[in-house]
């Protein structure tokens, strides 16, 4: 939108001085913390790298025998991290901003992720930022399923920060407190198999066709500063900025992708025709 | 009169963004809801001191500019503001008069009129979920309001808009 061309230098100068604040706690950390961190940082980036090794060969595994399945291989993706503007939006809609926009090749409906899940997907987008709507936004829902056993649900925002509501979920259903719903993709929006929320409660009420499941998101919506913007793998424009998920997504890349990840929303778990061309 | 040429209206235009930058300010979760409706203070103070010069017209854009940076449905607040200005010049001869404390009172008043209308079009879009907090809004831009005029008085004289 024109306007919010305008409405960006406000914005930047509303987030300024948290900008500033941060950069001043930073350049008089003291050593000895900064030590400290470095130490932990290092210890976690080799824990991540060997779990990373195990992953590539997984992946690659992966691949092999979705192949011999015949089925559709699981898409890699590209990322770019994009940092939250500290500007309030109406509190009562569940948005945020960010400082990435039109010039960065974000996209309308883009997933926005963070370390630990999905986040939410833009809905605004001026030229240098985008304002993302949260998975618990009350006008947001993105379709999950469960972990466990692949039952398939839809996750609906509430309004409530930190809570999400799972309807149409019925008393036999085979869901129980802390499983993990990740992404179904179903949507052709959102990646496959990331972390969507977690089950807290389920009242079941036997006088009610559903039952009352309600979850937490996993992603911390209300504390991360910094995002991932997602590019799935068949979305042509790409900035020459964003990084692979991994190396092996890189190596994948010279085969011929797959459809998962197109606006298929009845195509479901089956492989779409025209996927076959490998064999 | 035609010895009053209008002047000043890039003080006019300074404490609308002013305004504006206010109400994007972050604010601590429990005081989100109570933000002071900094721009429809601002907007209704210029309505009362210069009606001849912000008008309707003037809170419409205002109230567009305001819908963009909070990301809400293009034209929702546009309208509230476009509202309630109307209301604003429509009493401005009545509210210079009263003592401060009627004025904030009237204030209250306007400023719970910009939310009913604000919360009327969030009721069509499906975003009607609220608490009564939301009405807090209304008592702390009451609460505001003494300050904000002798303070826009102030500014108004001294770089003698008109």
């Amino acid at each position: 939108m024109a306007i919010s061309v305008f409405i960006y230098p406000l914005q930047y100068l509303v987030n300024l001085p948290v900008t500033m604040g941060e950069w001043m706690s930073e350049s008089v950390t003291s050593r000895g913390t900064l030590l400290e961190e470095n130490e932990r940082l290092r210890v976690q980036h080799l824990l991540f790298k060997a779990q990373l090794q195990k992953l590539a060969a997984l992946q690659v595994e992966n691949v092999r025998l979705r192949e011999l399945l015949q089925s559709s291989k699981k898409v890699s993706e590209n990322v770019l991290i994009a940092e939250l503007l500290a500007v309030d939006l109406d509190p009562f809609s569940r948005k945020i901003v960010i400082n990435k926009g039109s010039t960065d090749n974000v996209y309308l409906g883009q997933p926005v992720l963070d370390a630990e899940g999905i986040m939410g997907q833009i809905v605004h987008l001026g030229p240098y930022s985008g304002t993302a709507m949260l998975i618990t936004d009350p006008n947001h829902a993105i379709p999950v399923h469960v972990n466990r056993n692949g039952l398939r649900a839809i996750a609906v925002g509430t309004g409530t920060p930190d809570v999400l509501e799972i309807p149409y979920m019925t008393n036999s259903a085979d869901i129980a407190e802390g499983d993990l719903l990740t992404s179904s993709g179903l949507d052709g929006r959102f990646p496959r198999d990331y972390p969507v929320a977690r089950i807290t409660q389920i009242t079941k009420n036997p006088t009610q066709p559903y039952a009352t499941v309600i979850a937490e998101p996993v992603a911390l919506l209300e504390r991360a500063r910094e995002v991932l913007l997602v590019w799935p793998s068949d979305k042509v424009a790409q900035p020459a900025s964003t990084t692979p998920m991994s190396d092996t997504a890189t190596g994948a890349g010279s085969e011929p992708q797959t459809a998962t990840q197109q606006p298929e929303p009845a195509a479901g778990p089956q492989p779409a025709p025209g996927t076959t061309e490998e064999q | 009169m035609a010895l009053a040429k209008s002047q000043g209206g890039i003080v006019i235009f300074i404490t609308f963004i002013v305004a504006l930058i206010l109400m994007m300010m972050p604010l601590p979760d429990w005081a989100k809801a109570a933000r002071p409706q900094w721009l429809i203070m601002v907007v209704v103070y210029w309505c009362i001191a210069l009606p001849d010069r912000v008008g309707v017209f003037i809170a419409w854009m205002t109230g567009l500019v305001l819908d963009v940076s909070t990301g809400s449905l293009l034209g929702q607040n546009a309208l509230a503001f476009g509202v309630v200005a109307f209301l604003a010049i429509k009493l401005h001869l009545r509210i210079r008069l009263f003592p401060l404390w009627q004025q904030a009172l009237s204030i209250m008043i306007l400023v719970a009129l910009y939310q009913i209308i604000t919360l009327w079009v969030k009721g069509f879009t499906g975003q009607s979920a609220q608490s009564w907090s939301y009405w807090l809004a209304s008592i702390s831009s009451m609460l505001l309001w003494p300050f904000i005029f002798t303070l826009m008085r102030g500014v108004r004289r001294f770089y003698r808009v008109r």
